[in-house]
């Protein structure tokens, strides 16, 4: 059995920062296409929600990992050089994409139909009525549940290890494997992720609890 | 009656209007002609279509058959002539339908901003004057939740007058109000009315018909089933269903 040192540490935050990085663009692109998605979800042409269905229905329906896998062989055979880290990112987009534009579909609808009636009424075209009345009610509305697919995409994020990607999981596997010691290294990995997941859910149902008062 | 606008243009006209949803007929040829400074009050059981015809003037819903024509511009459901008649036509819901995360300053901005491309500035002047006229530019910094019922009324009749409609539309304006705000939301109605706007209510508040309508419509199933001055319309009305029906409403006021 080998120390845990200094370098050993240095190493796991070195892919702590990976998995951190991999959630941000993950949540950020995801949110971004997710929004599109959940619009399109909602939107008066059937093709648009046929479609948006169809994308939404095959990533929540497929394990993340061999979306990672399609996506990281897949762009290679379509003789398109790019390396681990944008593969990876593609994945992750289009996974949280679909989960989060699912997510916000469901708030879009939750809000009242009586502000589209108004909104309407005072003659509000598609954008002012989505941007200004609608899309800040549906957020808020949605905020448990988007904290709550964020932990789940940072969890995730450990599954990138699988195309070669040296993430939390990943880097505690290979000091594992240096130091003999998998209880220790891999108790230090699980707090780390519960360092990070535990305060967001927190966050999490404390604005849900704080959303409860002020809709009141 | 307030004036008997008989020499006033014709602002709104209905011809031979039909409604469908699914298999249910929710109006059967339904023709009304409106006339600019009109205030027409509208009663009938529920269910008797008389919400569903107010909004299919301003296009909240669509019909199957028939003509609306708002201030010339024919309703044929294209974008620009929705567009062209919610300009002129403001409404007034139920349930208020204010902007919860908006403060009752920023509800009655918005649309003057985004439609009419008025100026931050002038669209506030203007919510400022209309929510003075519905006597409540004291709360014009709070939120909606923090309003009462009839507030929240006032400040949504503020709201539709902030576009400066030639017509206003009222949907049971009262029907979910405490007992003891409905004055306050039926004395602004009457103001409204006394500085010559066009209204059409959808409304059980009888006294409120009697002191301010041009004409009383009765509707049943889908259908006008008689229309007059409130003075006659409440003295002799001719049909058995609006007898009934005010014979009704009337024992409970």
């Amino acid at each position: 059995m080998g120390p845990i040192g200094e370098n050993e540490f240095f190493f796991l935050m070195q892919g702590l920062k990976w998995t951190v990085l991999l959630a941000i663009v993950g949540f950020i692109g995801g949110g971004i296409f997710g929004i599109l998605i959940a619009l399109l979800r909602t939107s008066k042409k059937k093709v648009a929600r046929t479609v948006t269905a169809g994308y939404i229905g095959v990533f929540q329906g497929t394990p993340l990992l061999m979306q990672l896998f399609v996506v990281y062989y897949g762009v290679a055979l379509l003789g398109i050089e790019v390396n681990a880290w944008i593969a990876v990112a593609i994945a992750f987009t289009l996974h949280a994409s679909a989960f989060l534009g699912e997510i916000w579909r469901g708030s879009i609808e939750a809000v009242p139909k009586g502000q589209t009636e108004a909104a309407n009424a005072l003659g509000l075209h598609y954008v002012s009525r989505m941007k200004d009345v609608i899309l800040p009610q549906a957020l808020k509305i949605s905020m448990p549940a988007t904290i709550g697919f964020l932990v789940q995409l940072i969890k995730g994020t450990s599954l990138a290890a699988i195309v070669g990607f040296i993430e939390l999981t990943r880097a505690g596997q290979i000091i594992s494997n240096q130091t003999y010691r998998p209880l220790l290294v891999f108790g230090i990995v699980g707090a780390i992720y519960f360092s990070i997941c535990w305060p967001l859910a927190h966050a999490g149902s404390g604005l849900e609890k704080r959303m409860a008062k002020a809709a009141r | 009656m307030l004036n008997s606008a008989n020499d006033q243009p014709t602002l709104i006209s209905l011809e031979d209007v039909q409604k469908w949803y699914g298999a249910f007929h929710a109006l059967k040829s339904i023709s009304l002609s409106v006339r600019k400074g009109e205030k027409i009050v509208l009663c009938g059981p529920s269910g008797s279509g008389k919400s569903t015809l107010i909004r299919c003037i301003n296009a909240l819903e669509t019909i199957e058959d028939g003509k609306i024509v708002v201030e010339g511009q024919v309703l044929d459901g294209s974008t620009k002539s929705v567009d062209a008649i919610r300009r002129e036509v403001g409404m007034v819901f139920q349930s208020f339908n204010l902007f919860p995360h908006m403060t009752v300053l920023q509800n009655c901005t918005l649309a003057p901003m985004r439609v009419r491309g008025t100026s931050h500035a002038d669209a506030e002047r203007l919510a400022r004057k209309y929510l003075e006229r519905v006597r409540i530019l004291d709360q014009a910094e709070k939120y909606p939740a923090q309003l009462s019922g009839g507030q929240q009324q006032r400040v949504a009749i503020a709201r539709a007058l902030c576009m400066e409609p030639k017509v206003m539309l009222f949907d049971e304006p009262t029907s979910a109000l405490d007992p003891e705000m409905v004055k306050e939301v039926l004395d602004t109605m009457i103001g409204l009315a006394r500085d010559g706007m066009t209204m059409i209510c959808v409304t059980h508040e009888m006294g409120f018909a009697r002191q301010v309508a041009d004409r009383v419509i009765f509707m049943a199933s889908g259908e006008i089933v008689e229309e007059a001055e409130p003075e006659i319309f409440f003295k002799s009305p001719k049909h058995e269903r609006t007898k009934t029906f005010l014979g009704e409403i009337l024992a409970h006021h």
